[in-house]
């Protein structure tokens, strides 16, 4: 029971009247108590605190979500904050970083946190033979100075005006050096929940630590339990029965019964994670502009987005930027369904008619072959006719991916324009499923990825975005949400993260029961 | 009793060669799986250079010949190895030191108690229940109470398991909250709450195995109804009740004893879906998991033993229905 006393009163009282005065809907303050139960899909027995190996949904909640820290944190607004570093500076060329980091924050085992935490923590992902899906950020700085226990300088071998947002990685998590092992055991951070039990695959039950940084600002909730529970049915049925107080990935089917029930709320946001049909534009025919423009307008995105994700997405625009990206530009014309045009385009290009093979195979996501039937049938408007290749699930992503001219893909996106161009997009990199190269967007690539100034950049993500829509080599048909439910008995502050699923992987910090 | 002892250990080591038969066949079985470890877990990032630095990490790449008998050896000893996914993570600290990786038989052991200990419950629920109805539809056979009984167990034998799960968890889940939907079950629960959270699925896999007991026990009754010496208790003026259980049941025992641990078998390997559908902790769900990321070892590990405990029930029928008949336990 909170106690009511006459200076909380104040307190609350001050807060709904700023928030009335600003036209933000007042909201409850949080509210410290309870145990949040959170049934996610993603799990599995091999499940570990290993921040290097987390690609899905249940460890990222409860590593990056609850028991461990990263040095920066995207909020809930998308703007970037400090998490376990206070602030920090960059040169002028944005190739040297100092951070200064909070003092007084411990690990859950007593260890205090410090600069040597963190050099150990980053050398993790580029030890030998470790596999890393954030070894490309940390390999790109050259050298790491401890200036004193709160005060690192790192220098970059090339400029990045992104690095302090690329350490918010849910993989470049915090442990405490010299018993990195031990900590990736028993799960050992700074975050704000103590690790009471772990059972890969089944559960993970937390408990809040009371000494954490974030004081009364975050970390409701007494104890969370989170369940693994991949099968949707079952996941559904957990949260209509009430055994859990929120699940993620909606299943859309039985969706109408969720909405039906007054006790369940579904919440949805448009990140960035995106389906791709990607051309290798070193291969005939997509080396022709005018058949790859053809086939931006052969295709019915409105359609894709109603009938594969049931309505649960945005249209997308060919390019790989989305709404939970800083410098995302909405204003660019968007690639409509326009079959004369797309005819006319073939003809352009002097070709009598088109056929193409398109490969997909629902390993590249859920209800590609579907998709590609639909763009088969909305290109033969055109004259186009795309023959679908079905590809088995198994072997997708190593015999068909990278591999076909022509194929089905998907994107999670990327925190940052840079990273998410520099992984895919930029010459002669090895995940270039496009094989595209622009001699523009590689000279924009490099001078944005060094620019410090906000409005700089945006011009030049901007023209980026625009050539990628015109003239690149990937049809983006589509946006996913993400799309999860809560109990109604949560409360939050009314602004959801879209980095990721269930508020940003944050709901059990910044969610509170009312 | 001699006689007994040899016929056990011969059945004993003739177990031992078909579970050595079983052995290769489960190996170039998953083997034969589409898809390997490497691809699986590098998703999107599977290019051939990554795949095959995996392979060699972990010793894949090795003649198929060469991992059997690794493979076999070690199942000997009862060492299965560790997981892939551990052993990935241990070659993932940079070093070859295996520092508190779980070992196969360790991430097996908690998750067959939980299945054990499930099956343990369904059966005692479904044999009583079963061998019951058999008696009295056996004893009241061809009237309204056995037709009713015949045709809602052959229905829900008839059903799938994955939809009596969803009759049953809207009847007493959603519509009258009894039982959870969700076996959320783990070492502090008591022993009460143990049984409240495996309630729905024990009754789903009763519902799924009583059929064919029941079944089994009014046949073999009734098959012996016929004979001269049912019969002559029958003129003696003994009730029909007392014939049935006194003189009829004893000697029907030998078949429904191998129904019984047929089923038992197929309640402790066939749970796959049940435990899907209530996420339910057991040795089922850790099969799926592994199967779904090619972790071979454990893969291998739950097929062999899903097979012995076949071997093994099977092999308790036969001796159980021995000393159940005297014929056959004195042979002339």
């Amino acid at each position: 029971m909170s106690q009511f006393t006459r200076r909380g009163l104040l307190k609350s009282g001050v807060a709904a009247g700023v928030l009335a005065a600003t036209g933000l809907p007042a909201i409850a303050a949080p509210k410290r108590g309870g145990r949040l139960r959170l049934g996610l899909a993603g799990a599995n027995t091999s499940d570990s605190w290993d921040g290097r190996t987390h690609s899905d949904s249940f460890m990222i909640m409860c590593a990056h979500g609850a028991v461990f820290d990263c040095l920066t944190e995207v909020g809930a607004d998308g703007q970037l904050k400090g998490e376990l570093a206070e602030s920090w500076e960059a040169s002028a060329d944005a190739k040297t970083w100092t951070f200064k980091l909070r003092k007084g924050v411990t690990f859950h085992s007593g260890k205090p946190f410090g600069a040597d935490d963190v050099i150990a923590s980053l050398n993790m992902h580029t030890a030998e033979g470790a596999k890393s899906a954030a070894k490309p950020i940390v390999s790109a700085i050259s050298e790491m100075e401890k200036i004193s226990d709160h005060e690192i300088k790192m220098t970059l071998a090339a400029g990045n005006a992104d690095f302090p947002f690329l350490l918010s990685d849910y993989h470049i998590l915090m442990f405490p050096a010299g018993e990195i092992d031990e900590a990736i055991a028993s799960g050992n951070g700074t975050g704000l929940y103590t690790v009471e039990s772990f059972d890969p695959g089944v559960r993970f039950v937390g408990k809040r630590y009371a000494d954490h940084y974030k004081g009364d600002d975050a970390g409701f909730f007494d104890e969370i339990e989170v369940i693994a529970i991949n099968d949707a049915s079952a996941r559904m049925n957990a949260l209509m029965t009430n055994q859990v107080d929120a699940v993620n990935r909606v299943d859309f089917k039985t969706e109408a019964l969720l909405k039906a029930n007054p006790m369940i709320e579904i919440m949805e946001v448009t990140g960035n994670q995106h389906y791709t049909f990607p051309m290798q534009t070193g291969l005939d025919p997509f080396t022709d502009l005018k058949v790859r423009q053809a086939l931006k307008h052969a295709i019915n995105r409105q359609e894709m987005v109603d009938k594969i994700l049931l309505g649960h997405g945005k249209v997308a625009n060919d390019h790989p930027i989305g709404p939970a990206n800083q410098y995302f530009a909405e204003d660019i014309e968007q690639n409509s369904y326009d079959p004369d045009k797309a005819a006319a385009l073939i003809k352009e290009a002097g070709l009598d008619g088109l056929t193409v093979d398109l490969s997909a195979a629902n390993a590249a996501f859920a209800g590609a072959i579907d998709a590609a039937q639909l763009y088969q049938n909305s290109a033969k408007a055109a004259g186009i006719n795309i023959n679908v290749v079905q590809e088995p699930d198994d072997g997708y992503w190593s015999n068909v991916w990278l591999k076909k001219p022509w194929c089905a893909c998907y994107w999670s996106g990327r925190a940052t324009e840079d990273w998410m161009f520099s992984t895919a997009y930029e010459t002669g990199v090895p995940w270039n499923d496009t094989g595209w190269e622009n001699a523009r967007f590689q000279e924009l690539l490099l001078t944005a990825r060094a620019e410090l100034d906000s409005a700089k950049r945006k011009d030049m993500y901007g023209e980026m975005q625009m050539l990628m829509a015109k003239e690149g080599g990937t049809v983006v048909p589509m946006y996913a949400n993400y799309v999860d439910a809560h109990s109604t008995k949560l409360a939050n502050s009314g602004t959801i993260g879209n980095v990721f699923q269930m508020d940003s992987s944050r709901m059990m910090e910044r969610w509170w029961f009312a | 009793m001699s006689g007994l002892l040899r016929i056990i250990v011969q059945r004993l080591l003739l177990g031992l060669v078909t579970l050595f038969v079983v052995s290769i066949i489960i190996f170039v079985a998953v083997n034969a799986l589409p898809g390997d470890f490497a691809r699986e877990i590098l998703g999107q990032g599977a290019t051939e250079e990554s795949v095959a630095a995996i392979q060699k990490q972990l010793g894949l790449d090795r003649d198929p010949l060469t991992r059997y008998l690794d493979w076999l050896s070690g199942a000997i000893r009862f060492d299965f190895g560790i997981p892939l996914s551990q052993a990935m993570f241990a070659g993932n600290f940079g070093s070859t030191a295996i520092v508190d990786v779980k070992t196969v038989v360790q991430q097996i052991e908690p998750r067959l108690y939980n299945t054990l200990f499930l099956a343990g419950l369904s059966a005692a629920i479904a044999i009583p229940l079963a061998v019951t109805l058999g008696v009295l539809t056996a004893l009241y056979r061809n009237s309204a109470f056995d037709k009713i009984m015949n045709v809602s167990t052959l229905s829900a034998i008839s059903s799938p398991e994955f939809f009596l799960a969803y009759i049953l968890i809207l009847f007493l889940a959603v519509l009258n909250p009894i039982f959870p939907s969700l076996s959320n079950i783990n070492p502090d629960l008591s022993w009460g709450e143990l049984v409240e959270r495996s309630m729905l699925p024990a009754l789903t896999l009763t519902l799924a195995v009583t059929a064919q007991m029941m079944r089994m026990t009014r046949a073999a009754i009734i098959n012996l109804l016929a004979s001269p010496y049912i019969e002559m208790a029958r003129l003696k003026g003994l009730s029909p009740m007392r014939v049935i259980i006194k003189h009829a049941l004893p000697n029907a025992l030998a078949p429904i004893i191998t129904v019984i641990a047929l089923n038992l078998a197929f309640l402790i390997t066939g749970v796959v879906v049940v435990e899907t559908v209530f996420v339910y902790p057991g040795i089922g769900q850790l099969f799926v998991d592994s199967v779904k990321i090619r972790d071979i070892p454990v893969v291998q590990a739950c097929c062999l033993l899903f097979a012995a405990v076949y071997i093994l029930l099977n092999l308790t029928a036969d001796i159980l229905s021995i000393v159940s008949n005297p014929r056959l336990r004195h042979p002339k």
